[in-house]
């Protein structure tokens, strides 16, 4: 194993790929995306039909493959000057007919049981019963999420970015658009993907049954950062999921020590307030995510960063050296303004 | 009152005697100089150069796909950001599909179809050469385009509103969509020349259901390109408004649909798989029979199945479409229509493994290529049955998986039989045979490096990877994955560069092949290699499907047609019978001039909208001359016309 390890990376380095600095202080947490190991009924279902259509495609391929190879292997051999066979010129070969038209007759069937059992599938997962949904509406932007949890009465609406939580079993209702380009929302764990169109609504529905933290990401592609255009899905316990959201619907909450409200007036100072909103103060633009509780979520830039202090810092430093292209301006913050920030930043649980 | 008749040269005998050969030697061949290699009309001229420039544009393609596989080879890697990596997996895709998948297979059939269908040239042949033109400079206007940094970036089938004017500023995408224009006015061209050919050039006795399978497949292929590229040329044309003059056919905003192009575009881009693949059967159904020393079995039922593909090509686009809100009854439809296109292509390689059964085998490199065929192209179609399926396509549609699929299936379908063509065909169009030796380690190479690049991104794809990202996490664990990858596709690097040594040194060193080096049956094995300028000394007569192997009826051949002049015989649709003489045009370098002035309008509507008004002058003078009759050819028309 160790060898074999040994080789890869002989043969990365062979072609000749540079090296970039390690960087990173905290590995990101990515979740797991893994479109065969289902944590909801959608995936179930989509898993379910995958193992049909791979028992039976590999079964028939390894039919032809074995009906070329006997025919390769029982064949007699021939020169170029063998001459060649006209016996059959003009006329009916019965075995070898029998034997196409069989052959033909059983892939027919295969593939109408194979239209059957898909369309079956669309079935099963058009009939997701939602009964008490969570309604979510969320936007696509280039490069990032923006997510809306409706509420009634309105008052109960809060917007975040770039992390759903849902609570365990019960089933989600998502809105989909675009503010941009296209976009493609993707869950490999729970659901199929669903296009996010400009000028077009789709809805995806899916229900996560079991606790977890699960990666989605863009899958349709994007412009520049459509490789870093991740999020997280968040399955939890109903209790859980309540206590968040509850959070959430509130105002961020004032800073307590005095380099978080340095941090705050530098925030409410600097260009920041050109694109963010944060409840509760005077910034409330919407170009970029809404950061009223940004210190609570896992990962910073949709999925690019873990948040922790030193990641943010950076993040505001110089976000066009970690994210090429987005649409986020490099900072010329002072050094203790920007440390002063991040707290406040971090503090907005 | 008759006019005074030009002095009658009678026309050919049979055989034909030596200065008579020598006439028509003179007389089909292309003027000498560099101004007469511009001028050249010959379609195996016209038809060499065109299989070299695809190939050219093939290999600038796979050191594009060479460089994304040393960016993924390894996680988080620095090497190519992604304003490079965007353009490099756009023109990618843009290269392979558009400047060498189809057009290869067109060039192919120029320089093949006359030879296997007993012709003098191609219909058209000033048309050929400027369709050639056009091709070239469309594909180096692309290229020079990213050497300039301004090379597109928003995938090779561009979806709107990312390659709008909102999304894309400045002129990469104007330089792309200008690139389709070319190349679809190409291959519109071509698609009429191939449909012309084959109806009325044919052989007397070449009847329709005598005509060599790889014909067939350009014919039904022709036909799809006449009715899929207009849809492409339309949705392209479209986009450069948007972006050029401000028209909103892509803009919700201002009640456009940005789906209108993803219908417009795979409409033409699903057939065009299938104009890729139907050259490829072609090629398959030529080879299989020489190696496996007997005519192919069911040849009818390969002939529906060509063309049973090709109606349902045109009804499978919306599987690109899934993951949209379109409705999901509608989408349906589609998985069965997907599904359905499996059973013509089953019933093809069912046929044959028949052929293969019942015959006898001599193993030489066009056949492994081809064998090769039974395995990739048939995993990738199983992989195409998951696709063609709403629900798994939702899945893994946009992901590696997709990725590993078209290239099972194109490469698996295409390119690994056009290896295949080339090594067999290579004799007849140099003289020489190419090293078997290197033949088996470039197949063998080819082969395993194929898979080892390409099976892991099945892996890949389930576990998450999108497609056209230029790095990922180290978290994401694909790293291993792709470094395997990586690796084959230094595998697949290194046998190409032993097929372009077997190219090059054959053509001096290799084995002198002889009329017929494979023993084969149809009729391009019964002139010398390489053939000489008029194809046939006289054109045959054909009696069966495959002419060399049958017993020889008389009469042998056709007696009469002129040596002074590029006469051919035109012959009836269906039965192939004589019809009607006709005299073809000569060299000139009006096509040449006309492609360039076209060119000119192309790149020049990039730039400014007027560009379509005053560039149309000159192509109006070029295409005025190209057409200008010359007295001393209508008189001797207007002679050979009185006196049959």
């Amino acid at each position: 194993m160790r060898v074999r390890h040994a080789l890869f990376v002989a043969a990365v380095l062979a072609l000749g790929a540079t090296g970039a600095a390690a960087q990173g202080t905290v590995p990101l947490a990515p979740g797991p995306h893994d479109a065969l190991a289902a944590t909801g009924p959608q995936a179930a279902h989509i898993g379910a039909l995958w193992n049909l259509f791979l028992a039976l495609c590999t079964a028939v391929f390894a039919a032809i493959l074995i009906a070329c190879g006997w025919a390769l292997w029982r064949t007699p051999r021939a020169a170029v000057d063998t001459p060649p066979d006209l016996a059959h010129v003009d006329r009916h070969e019965p075995g070898p007919y029998r034997s196409v038209a069989l052959a033909t007759g059983v892939s027919a069937l295969l593939l109408l049981f194979l239209i059957v059992a898909s369309v079956w599938t669309d079935r099963a997962l058009a009939r997701l019963p939602l009964e008490q949904a969570i309604n979510l509406r969320v936007t696509g932007h280039q490069w990032w999420w923006e997510i809306r949890y409706e509420g009634s009465p309105e008052s109960q609406t809060f917007t975040t970015a770039n992390e759903l939580h849902v609570p365990v079993g019960r089933p989600v209702v998502i809105q989909l658009n675009s503010d941009d380009v296209i976009h493609s929302l993707w869950v490999p764990n729970l659901s199929g993907k669903k296009d996010l169109i400009p000028g077009r609504t789709a809805t995806l529905s899916f229900r996560a049954d079991r606790p977890g933290i699960y990666r989605g990401q863009c899958a349709e592609f994007c412009g520049y950062q459509h490789a870093f255009m991740a999020f997280e899905v968040i399955a939890e316990a109903p209790e859980h999921y309540e206590a968040w959201a509850e959070q959430q619907r509130r105002e961020a909450s004032e800073p307590s020590d005095p380099r978080g409200k340095r941090g705050k007036e530098v925030f409410l100072g600097s260009t920041c307030v050109m694109c963010h909103t944060i409840q509760g103060t005077d910034a409330n633009a919407i170009r970029g995510p809404d950061l009223t509780h940004v210190g609570g979520r896992t990962t910073l830039a949709s999925g690019t960063l873990p948040n922790t202090d030193e990641d943010m810092k950076r993040w505001i430093r110089n976000p066009q050296q970690l994210k090429p292209g987005v649409n986020m301006p490099t900072s010329s913050l002072a050094e203790a303004d920007l440390d002063a920030l991040v707290t406040y930043l971090r503090g907005l649980k | 009152m008759q006019p005074a008749a030009a002095p009658r040269t009678p026309g050919n005998a049979v055989p034909p005697t030596d200065a008579q050969r020598r006439a028509l030697e003179r007389t089909w061949s292309d003027p000498p100089g560099w101004v007469g290699w511009l001028a050249a009309v010959n379609h195996k001229a016209i038809g060499k150069r065109f299989i070299v420039t695809a190939f050219g544009f093939f290999v600038a393609g796979g050191v594009l796909a060479a460089l994304m596989r040393l960016q993924l080879a390894k996680p988080e890697n620095k090497l190519i950001g992604p304003d490079l990596y965007n353009q490099l997996f756009t023109m990618h895709g843009t290269t392979m599909m558009f400047l060498f998948a189809v057009p290869v297979m067109q060039a192919m059939a120029v320089y093949l179809v006359p030879l296997m269908i007993g012709s003098r040239s191609v219909a058209f042949p000033r048309m050929n050469a400027y369709a050639y033109w056009v091709f070239l400079f469309g594909g180096l206007m692309l290229y020079i385009a990213f050497l300039l940094n301004i090379g597109p970036d928003a995938g090779w089938f561009a979806y709107v509103p990312l390659a709008g004017p909102d999304y894309s500023p400045g002129k990469r995408m104007d330089f792309w969509a200008q690139m389709i224009t070319f190349t679809e006015t190409s291959g519109l061209l071509e698609a009429v020349i191939v449909v012309a050919t084959v109806f009325k050039l044919r052989a007397p006795g070449m009847t329709l259901n005598r005509i060599p399978l790889f014909v067939w497949g350009m014919l039904v292929t022709a036909f799809m390109v006449m009715f899929a590229m207009p849809s492409v040329m339309l949705a392209s044309t479209a986009l450069i408004t948007d972006r050029l003059v401000g028209t909103h056919f892509y803009n919700p905003a201002e009640g456009g649909d940005a789906l209108l192009w993803q219908h417009l575009f795979w409409f033409f881009g699903h057939p065009e798989v299938y104009f890729i693949f139907l050259p490829g059967l072609g090629f398959m159904s030529s080879i299989i029979p020489t190696f496996a020393r007997r005519p192919i079995f069911g040849y009818t039922a390969m002939v529906l199945a060509l063309i049973a593909t090709a109606f349902l090509a045109f009804g499978l686009w919306v599987h690109h479409m899934f993951a949209t809100n379109l409705p999901e009854l509608g989408k349906s439809f589609f998985t069965a229509a997907s599904m359905m296109i499996a059973i013509p292509s089953a019933v093809q390689i069912f046929c044959w493994i028949a052929t293969l059964w019942t015959g006898k085998l001599n193993f030489k490199t066009p056949l492994l290529f081809v064998l090769a065929f039974f395995f990739i192209l048939v995993l990738g179609g199983m992989t195409g049955l998951m696709l063609a399926s709403v629900p798994l396509d939702l899945q893994v549609h946009d992901t590696y998986f997709v990725v590993a699929h078209l290239h099972y299936v194109l490469i698996g379908g295409a390119v690994f039989p056009l290896f295949g063509a080339i090594y067999y065909w290579y004799p007849k169009i140099t003289g020489r045979l190419m090293s078997e030796r290197l033949g088996r380690w470039n197949f063998w190479l080819f082969f395993i490096g194929f898979n080892v690049a390409f099976f892991p991104m099945h892996w890949l794809g389930l576990h998450g990877m999108p497609r056209r990202v230029y790095t990922y996490s180290a978290e994401m664990g694909w790293g291993t994955m792709n470094a395997i990858a990586s690796l084959g596709a230094l595998l697949i690097a290194i046998s190409v560069l032993l097929f372009i040594v077997n190219v090059w040194r054959s053509r001096r060193h290799g084995e002198p092949a002889g009329a017929d080096p494979w023993g084969a049956g149809t009729l391009e094995w019964s002139m010398p290699s390489p053939p000489p300028a008029c194809n046939f000394e006289a054109i045959p007569i054909v009696h069966g499907r495959d002419p060399l192997w049958e017993p020889q009826h008389d009469p042998k051949a056709v007696a009469g047609l002129a040596v002074d002049s590029r006469e051919v015989l035109l012959t009836t649709v269906l039965d192939a019978k004589p019809d009607n003489r006709e005299s073809f045009p000569n060299p000139t370098i009006w096509p040449f001039v006309g492609a360039i002035a076209t060119t000119v309008l192309f790149v020049g509507s990039i730039f400014t909208p007027w560009a379509v008004v005053w560039g149309s002058v000159p192509v109006a003078i070029a295409l005025t001359a190209w057409f200008w009759p010359r007295p001393t050819d209508t008189s001797a028309h207007l002679a050979r016309e009185q006196q049959p």
